[in-house]
């Protein structure tokens, strides 16, 4: 039943919204250069951090449709009643959520690497350290998601929720990004799986307490 | 015999609000209970306890594996009816049994978003009949249901009843068969 849970996200997402994150991506990354002027050297110093502030961003846009369209349509009620735990959704969405964004955000990271015009020896970090960010990018949504769930405004509240707790990745997966000698990389991996590791229950518990 | 759904001294508040306090109920094998009470008496709060999906604020709740009907449709509206339905069920004969008992098979391709209020009534009725559970929650069934419709649910409750499964129902409008009757909030 999990799999057929992912399975039916994943399809409800590439045939639905899965791709408007990346086109937000690419068209924050795109801003960069009209904002702060074409000059190559400054480009290339903030190239990273902009990746990264266009990552989060994007990573708001799904949010609304994670968690929402399937409480209100009974669908988690249901799984419930079939006896499959909040928990095991919660586990399932997360992993149905990155599988239609990690990997298309990568891809979309390389064009707009080349957009903002990354030293080709910081293309390989600037990519590793977004890979490695995107499962705790995908909880962080999800969680957030469950926890907004059913509110009015969720969507604003939403932003306002994830993006102070997407600091900690965005400041050690940028700096790793920037200086392979930081350690960032492991740090960021750290805040990754601690996201990854929570969010079952986090979003387990939000599905339960939303409930009326 | 170990009945289907028993509560015992179960109480429930919502909001504050006291609904019923230590009600204790069994519903047996071939057992069909119809809840009453006015708007507001807890029809749907004791279904929901009956579900799991809430918890009792004392007492305990004992139940079997079950299915439940409410006005949460709970199908991908983007699919077609019987591609929804099969999210639901392996068992492609009984599937097709369900959307037979309930007049539905000529919408089998139809994607669910289209479906008027009463024929997703019957769709969320062909979901608690694909299940294999033995009880049945069905909270104000015949809302939106044409005179067809509330004949072909009096069909399939009559032949769950036969094969015994048990009902828990709130429904303001009288369904056919024979119902022992409970009323809350008197």
């Amino acid at each position: 039943m999990i799999g057929t849970l992912v399975a039916r996200d994943v399809r409800r997402a590439i045939g639905g919204a899965a791709w408007l994150p990346v086109g937000f991506f690419l068209v924050v990354a795109t801003l960069i250069p009209f904002a702060v002027g074409p000059d190559p050297r400054l480009l290339e110093r903030i190239a990273a951090g902009g990746l990264w502030i266009a990552a989060l961003t994007a990573a708001l846009l799904p949010i609304e449709r994670l968690i929402e369209p399937d409480r209100a349509n009974g669908v988690l009620d249901q799984l419930t009643i079939r006896g499959i735990s909040e928990e095991a959704v919660g586990a399932a969405k997360v992993v149905a959520h990155w599988l239609t964004f990690g990997p298309l955000l990568l891809v979309a990271a390389v064009p707009s690497a080349f957009i903002l015009g990354i030293a080709p020896a910081a293309l390989g970090r600037t990519i590793a350290a977004l890979a490695i960010g995107t499962p705790g990018l995908a909880a962080l949504a999800v969680m957030v998601a469950s926890l907004t769930a059913g509110l009015p405004r969720a969507g604003a509240l939403a932003g306002v929720l994830l993006l102070p707790l997407a600091i900690p990745l965005l400041i050690f997966g940028a700096g790793a990004a920037g200086d392979p000698e930081s350690g960032g990389l492991l740090l960021e991996a750290a805040v990754s799986l601690v996201l990854v590791a929570a969010s079952p229950f986090v979003v387990g518990a939000a599905i339960r307490a939303s409930r009326t | 015999m170990t009945p289907l759904l028993r509560f015992e001294n179960v109480t429930c508040r919502r909001g504050g609000r006291l609904l019923f306090e230590a009600l204790n109920m069994e519903i047996a094998s071939g057992g069909a209970l119809h809840l009453g009470g006015p708007n507001g008496s807890g029809k749907s709060s004791l279904i929901r306890l009956a579900a799991g999906l809430l918890r009792a604020d004392a007492g305990t709740i004992q139940r079997v594996e079950l299915a439940l009907a409410d006005d949460a449709l709970a199908l991908d509206r983007e699919l077609p009816l019987r591609r929804a339905l099969a999210f639901w069920t392996d068992d492609a004969r009984r599937l097709d049994e369900a959307l037979d008992a309930l007049d539905l098979t000529r919408l089998a391709h139809v994607p669910v978003r289209l479906l008027s209020t009463g024929q997703a009534k019957r769709a969320t009725l062909a979901r608690v009949a694909v299940s294999a559970a033995p009880l049945w929650l069905l909270d104000e069934p015949l809302n939106g249901l044409d005179r067809d419709g509330v004949e072909r649910l009096d069909a399939l409750i009559a032949a769950h009843l036969v094969s015994g499964g048990a009902i828990l129902t709130a429904s303001h409008a009288p369904l056919g068969g024979t119902w022992a009757q409970m009323e809350l909030g008197s």
